[in-house]
């Protein structure tokens, strides 16, 4: 019987190994390997350059601007998001009137299911969208004329300044939603009775949300920062839909999926994108790592 | 994304060590390329603007010459994508469409050795008239932009003209007539913006379109000279008296404020029907720009092309040259099974009855000497067909953006930066010698002469 298990188990696992490791694995592999050559992406050969592509990289102006950006972004990005989903979810499932007192503003459920829809979009989409939000003379621009702060109305993606600003609001936009429903639903896992009795301790909701309900989803918080810095890293699909050349302008809203994208696709430099690609796992791994550590807090265990 | 480039590289360390066998039949006055009896014959195209009716056309004139043959027509939107696993493994089809946005770099195919010289299709007799050369048919320049260091690898099937387009009747009811002069361009400017339309707009999400008339500008006063030495990487090229005069001149639209507002956050799309809706009275454009924008030009627009008025009385070259070059690519991967029937499609598709197929319905200039004669050409085909005829041998062509994609970014980024009134023509001019110079120095890059 004991036999029959194990061999049931390997059974049941090898395919998706075997998936896992044919898909997954062996082009990570095959990327760390190219990285290291010349290959053009188009003959059967490949000469070995040693570390060459990593070292230009950092000659690079545009990788170097990438980084910048997706620099800018991975500080901007999770912190809005979080903040901005805590805020809702805490209102969902704090807020209200005395009466309603721990179930959330009025029509939290209704809220709970429009915050979702943002999510419901693909990438592609939500980049034309807001392409005729900030198309001059578009939503936005239409909006500031309405309020009378036509002074503001400007080329948002045509203006260095604004560009990089106007994608990082379109992620932050189209995340905080997910993230609502994640939040709000580790706050309901917070047992009533704790918070009642810091209410009748007489704490404030605010002291509640800090004391309480924050230290008791942080778990979920810090995964949420995790993903939402990978996300951060990304940014190619909106990047090369919504903005100026794509990457403008001035190279202001280039990141590294995109001068990857243009490296191996428009130059032929595949052995180069590929040292790109390894460099951004490398980043990603990093900065999970730096996250997971730096965040980290003593668990509360809710028996 | 590290993943995506690894995933596409699937094949490189498989490596191929048996070439395929590349069969070749006699060689006879029916048959002049020895296509072997009964091979059959593989065709992928790009399915764009101009429709797969022309290749289909090609090879139903193929069938009929080859009966025997099996003959398979794919259309695709992304060419490279899915070739380049197929050339990589030493297995592409027989004729390729390389043309799109997701094509493959040509440059880089013929440098790995993937491309059949087209030699003997070219001197091979034309299915039109055995004793005029397929070379002999085709329109100036054609054949030269095929060629990569002396070896003529790819074909390209439609012929693109850049001009500025206006609408005749919006021009006609004020008594506007296109410029020939950049002086009367900037005076045509003012008298247009005081009728309350804006003199210019442009496709500001994708400067190269407004790069088309500033080197347009530049080419007409330096000639060729100083377009090869920008194609040639030489040095300080882009700081040509010529180069500057033309940035200076299309600077002038931005300093003088003749461009509609906000159009350099405009698409090509938002910017031409902008234009098409007559709320600007210029827009600087390829010839494709009718067929674009058809199902948006309101009745009695009547659009037409005029060439990019002269920078001076001292040019080089006269007003009615133009930009033009040639598009749609069309090769025969060297390791293809047929490479003889690939060149025998071709000799099909250049043909004078395929090419006017293609100008009916693909509504755009086929590189065929003479395809459109006799036809009932729209407004914008019309102008674009009268300016070819016009300019005569003065086409003149850049080679910067094929050859070396990595400054045509530049180009792009510092043109987007002049139209925007970031940078003056100097700076302008700095930044893209800088990438110039940068490019010229970088020995990894495959270098091209012309």
């Amino acid at each position: 019987m004991r036999h029959g298990k194990y061999r049931f188990l390997i059974g049941a696992l090898a395919p998706p190994l075997l998936l896992y490791g044919v898909f997954v694995v062996s082009p990570y592999a095959q990327a760390f390997y190219l990285a290291l050559t010349d290959w053009d992406g188009l003959s059967a050969e490949a000469g070995l350059v040693g570390l060459a592509n990593f070292a230009d990289l950092w000659s690079d102006p545009l990788f170097l601007a990438a980084l910048r950006n997706n620099g800018f972004m991975l500080i901007v990005v999770p912190t809005a998001t979080i903040a901005l989903a805590l805020f809702f979810a805490a209102c969902l499932t704090l807020g209200g009137g005395t009466r309603r007192r721990g179930r959330g503003v009025h029509g939290s459920g209704l809220y709970r299911i429009l915050y979702f829809f943002p999510q419901l979009l693909s990438v592609a989409i939500l980049g034309v969208l807001f392409q005729f939000v900030y198309t001059p003379g578009g939503l936005l621009d239409g909006l500031l004329g309405a309020v009378g702060l036509d002074g503001l109305q400007r080329s948002w993606l045509a203006d260095p300044a604004t560009a990089l600003p106007a994608v990082t609001a379109v992620m932050i936009w189209s995340a905080v939603g997910f993230y609502v429903v994640l939040f709000t639903a580790a706050m309901e896992s917070v047992p009533t009775d704790i918070v009642e009795a810091a209410t009748l301790d007489g704490a404030g909701r605010f002291t509640v949300f800090r004391r309480i309900t924050l230290p008791l989803v942080w778990d979920s918080v810090q995964v949420a920062y995790v993903y939402l810095g990978i996300l951060a890293l990304d940014g190619f699909a909106l990047v090369q839909i919504m903005t100026v050349g794509p990457g403008g302008p001035d190279n202001a809203t280039e990141v590294i999926g995109l001068t990857l994208y243009r490296s191996a696709f428009t130059y032929g430099e595949f052995g180069y994108a590929s040292a790109m690609g390894v460099t951004l796992f490398f980043i990603t791994l990093t900065l999970t790592a730096l996250a997971l550590r730096a965040t980290k807090r003593e668990r509360v265990e809710l028996a | 994304m590290a993943g995506t480039a690894a995933v596409l590289s699937g094949c490189v360390t498989a490596g191929n060590d048996d070439p395929a066998e590349q069969a070749t039949g006699a060689v006879t006055e029916d048959n002049p390329l020895g296509v072997p009896d009964g091979a059959d014959l593989e065709v992928v195209m790009f399915d764009g603007g101009y429709g797969q009716e022309y290749t289909q056309h090609a090879v139903t004139l193929y069938e009929q010459r080859h009966p025997d043959a099996a003959v398979t027509h794919e259309g695709l939107q992304k060419v490279g994508e899915v070739l380049q696993p197929r050339f990589v493994s030493g297995e592409p089809p027989d004729v390729v469409d390389n043309t799109g946005a997701g094509r493959l770099d040509i440059a880089a195919l013929a440098a790995a050795g993937q491309l059949t010289d087209l030699a003997d299709l070219l001197d091979a007799p034309s299915l039109d008239d055995p004793a005029v050369k397929v070379r002999d048919l085709l329109l100036p320049g054609v054949v030269e932009d095929g060629t990569l260091d002396g070896t003529a690898y790819f074909l390209n099937y439609s012929y693109v003209v850049w001009g500025i387009w206006y609408s005749r009747s919006l021009f006609d009811q004020h008594g506007w007539t296109a410029p020939a002069t950049w002086d009367d361009m900037l005076a045509l400017c003012e008298e247009i913006k005081g009728a309350g339309i804006a003199p210019w707009t442009w496709q500001g999400k994708y400067p190269e379109y407004m790069m088309d008339p500033l080197q347009s500008l530049a080419a007409k006063a330096g000639g060729l000279d100083l377009v090869y030495a920008v194609d040639n990487l030489e040095p300080d090229a882009w700081k040509q008296d010529g180069v500057l005069a033309a940035a200076d001149a299309i600077h002038r639209l931005v300093t003088g404020g003749h461009i509609l507002a906000g159009s350099e956050g405009l698409s090509h799309t938002e910017a031409q029907n902008a234009w098409c809706s007559g709320e600007a009275a210029f827009i600087p454009c390829g010839s494709w720009i009718e067929g674009e924008q058809q199902g948006v030009t309101p009745e009695g627009f009547d659009m037409a092309m005029a060439p990019v008025p002269a920078l001076s009385a001292a040019d080089a070259l006269p007003y009615g040259a133009v930009q033009g070059a040639s598009s749609e690519s069309f090769l025969v991967p060297a390791q293809a099974l047929n490479p003889r029937g690939g060149l025998d499609y071709l000799r099909c598709l250049f043909s004078g009855e395929v090419a006017r197929g293609f100008a009916e319905s693909a509504k755009a200039m086929p590189v065929v000497k003479g395809a459109t004669d006799g036809l009932d050409l729209t407004s914008g085909l019309a102008s674009v067909a009268a300016a070819l005829e016009t300019a005569g041998e003065n086409v003149f062509g850049y080679k910067y953006r094929t050859w070396y994609p990595e400054l045509a970014v530049e180009v792009d980024t510092a043109t987007g930066e002049l139209l925007a009134g970031r940078a003056d023509p100097e700076q302008w001019a700095d930044r893209i010698q800088a990438a110039a110079d940068a490019v010229a120095a970088d020995d990894s890059i495959a270098k091209y002469e012309r």
